[in-house]
């Protein structure tokens, strides 16, 4: 289903608030009455999509989330929910089940009376529960768990009844506030993708707060990225690393060479941009309006080459100095100097026939225009 | 057991036979560490030794001296020692004889020369009212001796030296060991055949001083839960700058005299006090309808109840501060109403708190003195008042010693229920 959505979406374009599931309207949000943490929030999620709000800590993640959930109230806007207006609902109407960070299992509880609770308050009857706890405990694999108490579960045990709680009275709409903060790398990577999943298979909607960006990627259908309250981006995670709209997003996501300069020459999406050291390179225009314009070059250093044979046609050239090889395993990290910046990084894979760096050598290195993007000054 | 090498570390080759594991130099592993951590608590024994004297000489002492004062009274047994060898001689039932009498008069006589014949006739005084007179009377005539025939010269002095109840009374009174304080604080006495019986109807006092004290201590529980619980919640989850001002005026009473705060109350609720001046201004009841707030239980109940708030804020308060308020979110994401998820969320992990503070508050109300004997006028006493009266007043310190030792089994009791019901474990003090 979410697979469906998707492509409708590709096809489509982005969702528009009015057929959205859930759709934030010009929604801000402030504690003290001086400061806003969420400042103009637009954004409209499709029924069946795992979108993530990512973003740097205190960037109003979590208070978006309770502003859904309904344990905050937004100070200006509206939010949506199914074409209704919920800004008005408490939170116990609104039907939408949550993770939390600390997964907030009733420590004097067992954890079949922690999945019996959300249906004992709608008023379902034993046999019912009975049925719909076991559905949901085997959804998590944790069948065997129901008489336990949360004290006597592991972290990830726990998370999972977490899971299987917000699930178990089917809603529509699941939040997750960082809901693998808490566990070990391993583990993390196992239920984002048990996560992922059961998520594709029960087709509900997930809205997922993180600050690992790599878990962003992995999992979710759209990114959200935030910072200083605003979202800076919104699109699928391969865009969002391929095409980043600003020097934030840029930055924030994966590893990145950055090179200031000035705009020479605008048309289209192509600019000529002329570096501090004078030189002029080509690059593909994002974040700039005009000619004369102060700049930063977005470069990944995947996409930097060394080798002339590897070169792409048309690939720009420029002469680097190596300061330093980094060993990391699979890689070859290789800081050097270009255009007068000293943090500029190049990735070389460690293969057998591998050409080694050596710290002193000037090498020419070389990328093609459309992978250096001409982004806002940082 | 498996092969020890199995998770990775070498050990020596195990022998067939298991001997333990040991250490590297040869010792085995458990006795080695029980010497290392024998070490460890000997220091530990150490530091704690001057409290634990402290506690031996000012607690434990004075009070199995207490519990022994309750079953022991020399006052008789000491001072008329012919007497008491008569009663130790002759079964129960037997009629005095004239070796009795001798007895009684050589040791009046002596008694009344030693000027302890005070000390017999109060002890006697406690199991049969009104006969301590009849001890110094009988001293002041006998200090120049009694002439035989004894029984005659005795009866002489006074007729009621016959009466076969005080001849069951001293024998009694002739071992120093007696239950009859216990009997007595639980409204039992003797009879003349000295079997147990009820206490004639207008001495019996102490049951329904037991009774009141425990009602009172419970409604005072109650109050302090009904006051405490909000305020301890709102210290919880309020701003620190707010709730520290909070915990201020929580803990003021503490920092003022125990006197000034029971005596404030007194010019509160008294008949011309504030409370009632405000409520005939304000015109609820009239002049003459003045109402009666103080020297009485109500009285107790108020004052005792402000007195006793902190006992249960603070626990209550300590287990707050720790319950995540992400677990009432989470029951009212799953759909209950702001009230259930109080009740079956927020409130079931107080518990610990509120039961710490109930027994603290319970306990401390049970044995409350100052207060009641101020303000509970004859209807709010409770039983340490009586104990007190016991100590300074009639100098029955067997009496109030038993009357003590039962409050103090009370609330073991109590103690032994409490954790039966809830487990002492989960009691949290702070
Ligand atoms: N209850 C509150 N009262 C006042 N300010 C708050 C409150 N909750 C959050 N804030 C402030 O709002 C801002 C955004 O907080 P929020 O919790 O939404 O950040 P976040 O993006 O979830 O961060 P993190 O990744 O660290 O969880 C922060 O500056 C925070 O200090
Ligand atoms: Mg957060």
């Amino acid at each position: 289903m979410s697979k469906a959505t998707a492509a409708a979406r590709a096809d489509t374009g982005a969702v528009t608030a009015n057929d959205a599931f859930v759709a934030f309207e010009r929604v801000q949000k402030s504690y003290d009455g001086e400061t806003l943490v969420v400042k103009d929030l637009n954004l409209a999620i499709a029924r069946g999509e795992f979108l993530t709000l990512l973003g740097p800590s205190g960037s109003g993640k979590t208070t978006s989330l309770m502003m859904l959930a309904g344990f905050e109230t937004a100070t200006s806007g509206e939010i949506r929910l199914a074409g209704r207006p919920i800004n008005a609902v408490p939170p116990h109407r609104r039907g939408i089940g949550m993770v939390f960070q600390n997964y907030a299992l009733f420590p004097h509880m067992t954890v079949g009376e922690n999945l019996a609770f959300p249906l004992q308050v709608r008023g379902l009857g034993k046999v019912e529960r009975e049925a719909k706890i076991m559905r949901a405990l085997d959804m998590v694999q944790m069948g065997r768990f129901a008489n336990r108490r949360p004290a006597q579960l592991s972290g990830g045990q726990q998370q999972r009844i977490a899971l299987a709680r917000a699930l178990v009275f089917d809603p529509d709409l699941v939040l997750m506030d960082e809901p693998l903060g808490a566990l070990d790398k391993q583990l993390r990577e196992h239920m984002q993708y048990e996560i992922k999943q059961l998520h594709e298979r029960i087709g509900i909607t997930v809205v997922y707060v993180t600050h690992d960006q790599g878990e962003a990627l992995t999992m979710s259908d759209r990114v959200a990225v935030f910072n200083d309250g605003r979202i800076q981006q919104l699109a699928p995670p391969a865009e969002l690393y391929e095409r980043p709209g600003n020097s934030f997003v840029a930055q924030f996501i994966g590893e990145n060479n950055t090179l200031a300069g000035t705009i020479e020459q605008l048309q289209g999406d192509r600019a000529l941009v002329r570096l501090g050291n004078g030189e002029l390179i080509d690059a593909t225009a994002v974040d700039i309006r005009e000619v004369g314009q102060v700049t930063t070059v977005s470069i990944r250093p995947e996409r930097v080459e060394f080798k002339p044979e590897m070169m792409p046609p048309g690939a720009h050239r420029i002469a680097a100095e190596v300061l330093e090889v980094i060993y990391m395993g699979d890689v070859l990290r290789t800081r050097m100097k270009v255009a007068g910046a000293s943090d500029f990084v190049l990735k070389c894979r460690n293969t057998l026939g591998q050409r080694k760096l050596t710290p002193g050598e000037t090498i020419e290195i070389g990328w093609h225009p459309e992978d250096a993007r001409a982004l806002d000054p940082v | 057991m498996a092969d020890t090498s199995a998770n990775g570390v070498s050990f020596a080759p195990a022998p067939a036979h298991r001997t333990g594991l040991v250490t590297a130099d040869g010792r085995p592993l458990r006795s080695a560490l029980a010497r290392s951590s024998r070490r460890a608590r000997r220091r530990a024994f150490f530091l704690v030794l001057p409290l634990l004297l402290f506690v031996l000489i000012t607690f434990v002492v004075p009070i199995g001296q207490m519990l022994q004062r309750s079953v022991k009274n020399e006052g008789f047994s000491a001072n008329m020692p012919q007497l008491s060898a008569w009663f130790h001689d002759n079964p129960r039932g037997t009629e005095p004889d004239d070796a009795a009498w001798a007895a009684l008069a050589a040791d009046l006589t002596a008694a009344a020369q030693a000027r302890t014949i005070g000390v017999v006739g109060t002890r006697i005084n406690y199991d049969m009212p009104g006969t301590r007179s009849l001890f110094t009377s009988a001293g002041r005539q006998a200090r120049g001796g009694i002439e035989p025939p004894y029984r005659e010269a005795i009866l002489e002095m006074d007729a009621r030296w016959g009466n076969p109840r005080l001849w069951s009374v001293m024998r009694e009174a002739a071992s120093p060991y007696t239950a009859n304080f216990y009997l007595a604080a639980v409204d039992r006495t003797r009879d003349d055949q000295g079997d147990i019986v009820s206490a004639p109807a207008q001495q019996q006092i102490y049951g329904k001083l037991f009774l009141r004290t425990f009602w009172l201590s419970l409604a005072i529980t109650a109050t302090t839960f009904l006051l405490g619980f909000p305020v301890a919640h709102l210290l919880a989850t309020l701003p620190m700058r707010q709730s520290n001002l909070l915990m201020i005026l929580v803990l003021l009473p503490f920092w003022t005299s125990l006197l000034v705060r029971t005596t404030a109350w007194i010019v509160l609720l008294q008949q011309q006090g504030v409370v009632n001046d405000v409520l005939v201004w304000l015109g609820v009841i009239g002049n003459n309808q003045r109402l009666q707030m103080i020297f009485n239980q109500t009285g107790t109940i108020i004052a005792m109840t402000h007195i006793l708030l902190p006992f249960m804020i603070l626990p209550l308060y300590s287990v707050m501060r720790t319950i995540n308020p992400s677990y009432v979110r989470a029951a009212r994401s799953l759909g209950a109403t702001s009230w259930t998820a109080f009740r079956r969320i927020y409130f079931p992990q107080t518990l610990p708190g509120l039961g710490a503070g109930a027994l603290l508050v319970f306990i401390l109300a049970v044995g409350y003195y100052i207060t009641p004997a101020l303000v509970g006028g004859s209807s709010g006493q409770l039983i340490s008042n009586m104990i007190a009266m016991h100590m300074t007043q009639t100098l029955n310190w067997s009496m109030a010693a038993a009357l003590a030792a039962l409050l103090l089994g009370g609330v073991l009791i109590l103690y032994w229920v409490y954790d039966r019901l809830v487990g002492i474990d989960n009691l949290k003090l702070g």
